[in-house]
């Protein structure tokens, strides 16, 4: 299908669509990757779907032998490489629809967390980006390594307490910003790159389809709360991802063949970091005198980085096929 | 089936190997080239380039990505093979378990070369020795002929059903990859009517019957009995792995078995030995025998599983062993094939004196006068001239 086709449903549309993750799971309430999961494979329809996860919270809570939360095909071999083995799994559905020893379609999906993607697996999946496989990479970005006990990544943001850069007398938290690593997945110039949040679950879905729709790899990057290691409430979550992005922290934006759209925009900022950096426990320690450089240091970066973006939608318009950029729908 | 008569190639062991994928042209390929297996992965990359091939091949950004997509690829019901060496074995290692783990019945060659450090880029066989406890099969082989032929013998093997493992056919790098040596190969109909179809097994690409695989085994605990399972198929594999010798032999006149033993008859003090080396062995036999010392030869083939009661009954008659490992285990009672081979003597209640020769590591080579001091100081050692050393005896060192 081609993408121009793709628009944004209604709820009512989606919520008929089959559910390709069954309830009982083990992730913890208020986990934003359950969600982000449900309405990722939403975008893949009826199809069947071979999903390759990463070591990480996902795996270990779906997968509790003998028992399965996925009803399609589903592989986990090590942390850091779900996208070289879904790479595998392509060209094997290559080689044997070819032969006719396999008949039906299926969606590939990789799925990792932010520490299988950011990090240890950023390798591994560089490597099937720029190898072209027909894939949908997809990070849950939950800003640390959850699964073991809130370990930093590089996706951790700066200042926030982790176990692994504590808060104490001489370092208040990690010191550094997070890596960009939608950025890098564009940097590979293939064909479909997005950012989505759970809260705007129309324009998640929507996004994954096009992922899916598209001939090549495609790569989703999405804002995942974590009440465990953000220290925030469960009831917050979808809230706090909400925030997030009308902040500017985490704009929502697709980039379709090198043409940048942002999908969101509040056109003047509706609040800043330091609201949802309030709610969240791991930057408590940032609300005194000595700290809040590091949280109007990283209103500077999120106010840069929306430039930038704006910067680049506009740079690359021209760019954008004429007939697609008419069919698509006006930002929400 | 009828013997044949093949017309023979003058050919390097990375081109028998690479003949021998073409003709088996499995569904998948995934693989990083290293020195000294490169010119495997380069000669199947021309045969992708050529349309020789119905393979898919991925090219891997690394070996641990490339054992990945074998996972992968096997786990969805494709035949796969790879191929690597030395560092970039160590690099697949993690992901090697998962996949004897998880019984894919991937093919992979593994070219000897030594791990570093210091980085040398020779032969020894401290790569494939690192994963003697991955649940890999493990067959090593002297020469181009061998290597191809064992190349075509792994599919029977590795995908029957009381098997179901990996399996990795070793050579020594440079000695046999990049020399020329002799080769009678098959018709790729032959190789085909031999390796068969798989048979089926559940695959990721099955939509009506999905599956999870690779699951968290957390909280029920089915790990152990999973590790016994798989020694299960380790048991089951020797068997196995001498049928399909026997057939292979009906096809090609060839014989194979788990341990080839030369002028063993009657003999008195015997070498154990590995790959190329066991040439310069069989020479310095015949050299000894018209001495009148009564010497012999084993050839080490099948390594995973190790066949314990072949080798005490090979060697039950014996009065001296040597065995020649070029790997060691730092810190351990010797090098890994004399501590098999040591626990093979012991659980059948045998105690022939032995000796552990540590050789050619990092391709330190191996000359006919070397094995000879072998020979003659087990010899001696059976005349009751000297004691059996305790310790390690390195073969041919500078200054030590």
């Amino acid at each position: 299908m081609a993408t121009q086709e793709i628009k944004k449903q209604s709820p009512k549309v989606y919520i008929d669509r089959p559910d390709h993750l069954s309830g009982g799971h083990r992730l913890c309430a208020g986990c934003g990757a359950p969600v982000i999961l449900r309405q990722v494979l939403m975008g893949a329809g009826d199809s069947p779907v071979v999903v390759s996860n990463a070591t990480g919270c996902v795996e270990v809570s779906t997968t509790i032998y003998p028992y399965t939360a996925w009803k399609d095909s589903y592989i986990h071999s090590a942390f850091e490489n779900a996208a070289a083995t879904i790479s595998g799994v392509e060209a094997a559905l290559i080689s044997l629809k070819k032969q006719g020893k396999v008949t039906e379609d299926f969606k590939l999906l990789s799925v990792a967390g932010d520490g299988g993607s950011y990090d240890i697996g950023l390798q591994a999946i560089s490597g099937a980006l720029e190898r072209y496989h027909d894939i949908v990479i997809l990070c849950y970005d939950n800003g640390a390594y959850m699964n073991t006990g809130f370990q930093r990544s590089a996706a951790t943001p700066k200042g926030a307490w982790t176990t692994t850069s504590p808060v104490g007398k001489v370092r208040p938290g990690k010191n550094q910003q997070r890596k960009n690593l939608t950025e890098i997945a564009i940097a590979h110039n293939i064909p479909y790159v997005a950012q989505a949040s759970p809260h705007n679950f129309r324009d998640l879905i929507y996004k994954a389809e096009k992922a899916f729709a598209v001939k090549g790899p495609a790569f989703l990057n999405v804002l995942s709360p974590c009440p465990r290691g953000w220290r925030s409430k469960e009831s917050d979550s979808i809230q706090l991802a909400e925030a997030m992005v009308k902040s500017n922290y985490w704009p929502l934006f697709e980039v379709e063949n090198g043409v940048y759209k942002i999908n969101y925009d509040p056109k003047k900022r509706k609040g800043a970091v330091a609201d949802w950096m309030k709610q969240q426990g791991r930057f408590r320690h940032l609300f005194t005198p000595e700290n809040e450089w590091i949280v109007e240091e990283t209103q500077e970066m999120t106010d840069y980085q929306w430039e930038r973006l704006k910067a680049m939608e506009e740079a690359t318009a021209r760019f954008a096929p004429q007939e697609a950029a008419e069919a698509q729908e006006p930002a929400e | 089936m009828a013997q044949t008569e093949a017309k023979t190639l003058a050919i390097t062991g990375n081109g028998a190997v690479s003949l021998a994928m073409k003709q088996v042209d499995p569904d998948v390929v995934a693989a990083y080239p290293i020195t000294p297996q490169t010119d495997v992965v380069q000669n199947f990359s021309q045969y992708v380039a050529n349309g020789d091939v119905k393979a898919e091949f991925v090219t891997a950004e690394s070996e641990h990505s490339a054992m990945s997509a074998c996972i992968g690829s096997a786990a969805a019901g494709a035949r796969t093979m790879t191929a690597t060496s030395s560092a970039g074995y160590a690099l697949m290692v993690e992901v090697c378990f998962v996949a004897a783990s998880m019984r894919l019945p991937i093919i992979m060659t593994t070219v000897n070369r030594a791990l570093s450090g210091p980085i040398n880029i020779h032969c020894d066989h401290s790569d494939s020795m690192l994963g003697r406890d991955s649940g890999w099969l493990q067959i090593y082989n002297e020469d181009a002929q061998e290597a191809y032929d064992a190349t075509v013998m792994s599919f029977p093997i590795a995908e029957h059903k009381d098997v179901r493992l990996p399996l990795m056919n070793m050579y020594d790098g440079f000695i046999i990859s990049g020399a020329i040596g002799p080769l009678k190969p098959l018709s790729a109909e032959q190789v085909q009517e031999f390796i068969g179809q798989a048979p089926d097994y559940p695959r990721l690409l099955d939509a009506k019957n999905p599956v999870t695989m690779g699951p968290f085994d957390g909280l029920h605990g089915w790990y152990f009995e999973q590790k016994i399972a798989q020694n299960i198929a380790m048991d089951n594999a020797l068997d196995v792995i001498q049928d399909t010798y026997d057939r292979f032999y009906e096809l090609t006149g060839r014989r194979y078995e788990h341990l080839m033993k030369y002028r063993m008859d009657d003999a008195e003090i015997a070498v154990v030995v590995a790959n190329s080396a066991a040439g310069n062995a069989r020479a310095i036999v015949d050299k000894l025998r018209n001495e009148g010392i009564k010497a012999g030869v084993i050839k080490l083939r099948t390594f995973r599983p190790f066949p314990v009661k072949q080798y005490a009954e090979a060697l039950a008659d014996v009065k001296v062993v040597g065995v020649m490992d070029r790997a060691d285990s730092f810190g351990a009672p010797g090098g890994p094939l004399y501590m098999e081979v040591l626990t093979s003597l012991y659980q059948e209640g045998q105690c022939a004196k032995a000796v552990n020769f540590i050789y050619g590591l990092g391709g330190r080579d191996v000359f006919p006068q070397n094995i000879e001091d072998v020979y003659r100081r087990l010899d001696a050692i059976a005349k009751g001239e000297q004691d059996a050393p305790r310790e390690r005896v390195y073969v041919n060192t500078k200054g030590m």
